[in-house]
């Protein structure tokens, strides 16, 4: 079975008489494990499809299949509750809750499915381990780096041991020293944990990390192609 | 869904990071709850007063008094001519079936000497049927008897405050006194009675046989005659046709034509409290519907700056629905807030209610009950003004669209 099945789906948003189709009949598969990057310039649909694969929206049109489940049947609750056994989102800009520590902002995901307190605890210290942040359990986010912020999002998304992780544009807020060290995370995470990972980005640098690329423009897939070297060694090789 | 301790954990932060806003917000349900408890304290104060004031009256109570005397057309007042007999209470007794039991009054200010100690007070000649109109016990010793009324024996029955001014810790009972220098016997010591409605020390007070005060002490204007007759109906019902079989029946045995005016009034005390009583409950109820109103506004208060808080924490509300936060957890975190921020007020507001209501006790000299039905009432109230208010805002934040809630700067 794969695990993304995206069957035509279209989004078409209704703006007075003119109609807006952010995404037109897309046609996308996506395997167990698979490290994906999408591109493409701005209003080129990319942002929709990344909402609709991560259940914050539906499509239109079309069909949608999240593990075999059809995600356009669901209720908001249901939506909900996918978004948070399947799917980890990590951001542009962090999006921690301030004044939470960074192991109760790893927590949030558990409380809303409802984890004992002790095993909440011990699930999140792991998590923060696995992006290296051991020690930083009590740090406010105002008290740590970027990288450092990017990581607690990281663990957090990770911590329900979520199939996939949609990362929009995760190295934007980040200099190219950190970014690499978020990069290098994503693909220990992709190979190690077998975490399927989906990002979003301008950078064709950042793109390279992924194995599969795929560009949107006007609300169609352009081009879908797997890159040059896909065993992620790139990283390497550039610092 | 979320677990209620960790919802109360999630908004007692939020609550902390807004601490002015926070007690401010609360101040309209402190507020609110305190003028709640205060006023219905100050209402259920006077209330009780006055039905404490009524059962030490006697209950049931009527009084007659004697007629008016015109004199040069110079008319006198009700009680200037005396017009009432040992017998018409007598009569009352036995032919009003409505009337349970009487007690004719003939009294004066009369100097008590015993020993070397005097005092001056009311003396009361009375029947034993004033311990049953009057809803008062003999505490120690005993009542009259009909023996006592028939022979006119000189005996006497002491309030508590005489027995306190002139035995020095003795036992009166069996005592010799003298009441204008006639001397009588102690029988009994009336249980403690406190003040009457108008704050007279109703314990300051003398009882002896009617016909003793009457024969030995004030004399009488014509034979038999007594100041007033005090009638105890059988029950409340029994008040209006006991006033009017009175009535029927003065009016016959004084041989007053149908035209005439009574040469005699009947009172009712009871319907005159418990009129005063019932204005009291319309006062405390309007008190605590102002008070409520105040309540009110500090729940709208409360709404205001949920609604603020909600907007100002919507890329908060997008990150907890894109984690996994359904539609009730988001609901839940922020009703919790505005419940706890209003249960918190409550129990200011109640702690704050109670002090006003003894300050005003004490500077007003009002007597006031803080009822725990009053307290429980208002403080329940301030939960439920809490979930009201707090439900729109909680409502509108778990109905935001997640895409545009992360977006939102």
């Amino acid at each position: 079975m794969k695990l993304i099945e995206v069957k035509n789906i279209s989004k078409i948003y209704q703006l007075g008489d003119i109609e807006l189709r952010a995404l037109d009949k897309v046609i996308v598969d996506i395997e167990e494990k698979e490290f994906l990057a999408i591109m493409g310039p701005s209003g080129s649909g990319k942002s929709t499809f990344m909402n609709i694969i991560g259940c914050l929206d539906i499509p239109t049109g079309g069909q949608y299949l999240l593990e075999g489940i059809d995600v356009g049947q669901l209720t908001r609750d249901e939506l909900a509750h996918i978004r948070n056994q399947k799917v980890g989102f990590v951001f542009q800009g962090f999006n921690l809750l301030s004044r939470t520590s960074a192991l109760e902002n790893v927590e949030l995901p558990m409380l809303y499915s409802g984890v004992p307190a002790k095993d909440r605890r011990q699930k999140a210290r792991a998590a923060l381990k696995t992006v290296g942040l051991e020690g930083r359990e009590d740090h406010h986010p105002n008290q740590l780096s970027g990288g450092q912020q990017q990581r607690v999002a990281i663990a957090r998304a990770i911590v329900n041991e979520v199939p996939i992780i949609l990362a929009d544009e995760p190295t934007g807020n980040l200099d190219t020293h950190t970014s690499i060290e978020i990069m290098e995370l994503f693909q220990k995470l992709n190979n190690e944990s077998g975490i399927t990972v989906i990002l979003v980005t301008h950078e064709p640098d950042i793109a390279a990390y992924s194995r599969r690329i795929i560009r949107f423009l006007d609300g169609n897939v352009v081009s879908d192609m797997a890159t040059a070297d896909d065993k992620g060694m790139r990283g390497e090789v550039r610092k | 869904m979320i677990s209620i301790p960790w919802t109360v954990q999630i908004a007692l932060r939020a609550l902390r990071v807004n601490k002015m806003r926070s007690a401010l917000t609360m101040l309209g349900i402190i507020i609110g709850v305190g003028a709640v408890i205060a006023m219905l304290a100050v209402g259920t104060g006077a209330s009780r007063q006055i039905s404490e004031q009524m059962a030490s009256m006697g209950s049931n109570l009527l009084i007659v008094l004697p007629g008016s005397q015109t004199s040069g057309g110079l008319r006198m007042g009700f009680g200037s001519q005396p017009t009432l007999t040992l017998n018409d209470a007598d009569a009352i007794q036995k032919e009003c079936p409505s009337v349970q039991d009487v007690a004719p009054i003939q009294n004066g200010v009369a100097q008590i000497v015993y020993g070397n100690l005097n005092w001056s007070t009311g003396v009361y000649g009375t029947s034993p049927g004033v311990v049953s109109v009057r809803d008062w016990p003999v505490g120690s010793g005993r009542a009259f008897t009909d023996e006592d009324i028939r022979s006119a024996t000189k005996v006497a029955i002491l309030g508590q405050t005489v027995v306190d001014n002139l035995f020095g810790g003795i036992d009166p009972i069996d005592q010799i006194i003298r009441i204008k220098k006639v001397p009588f016997r102690v029988i009994g010591v009336m249980a403690v009675k406190g003040q009457s409605v108008m704050g007279q020390d109703q314990d300051d007070t003398v009882f002896v046989p009617v016909t003793t005060a009457q024969k030995k002490l004030f004399g009488t204007v014509f034979a038999g005659s007594v100041r007033q007759i005090m009638v105890k109906a059988k029950s409340a019902d029994d008040l209006d046709s006991g006033e009017k079989q009175i009535t029927d029946l003065l009016r016959q045995r004084h041989h007053i034509g149908a035209k005439k005016d009574d040469d005699f009034s009947v009172r009712n005390l009871t319907q005159l409290m418990q009129a005063a009583e019932q204005s009291t409950k319309v006062m405390t109820l309007l008190l605590g519907a102002i008070a409520s109103v105040s309540l009110l506004v500090g729940g709208i208060g409360i709404m205001n700056i949920m609604l603020v808080s909600v907007t100002e924490r919507t890329r908060e509300i997008g990150i907890r629905m894109a984690i996994g936060a359904k539609t009730w957890d988001i609901r839940l975190q922020f009703i919790m807030e505005a419940v706890i921020l209003s249960l918190i007020g409550g129990v200011i507001g109640l702690v704050a209610g109670i002090t006003g209501s003894e300050v005003i006790s004490m500077s007003a000299g009002w007597r006031t009950d803080v009822s725990v039905v009053s307290a429980v009432l208002a403080f329940a109230f301030s939960g439920i003004v809490g979930i009201f208010f707090g439900f729109y805002p909680a409502y509108k934040a778990s109905l935001l669209n997640p895409i545009d809630a992360l977006r939102y700067e």
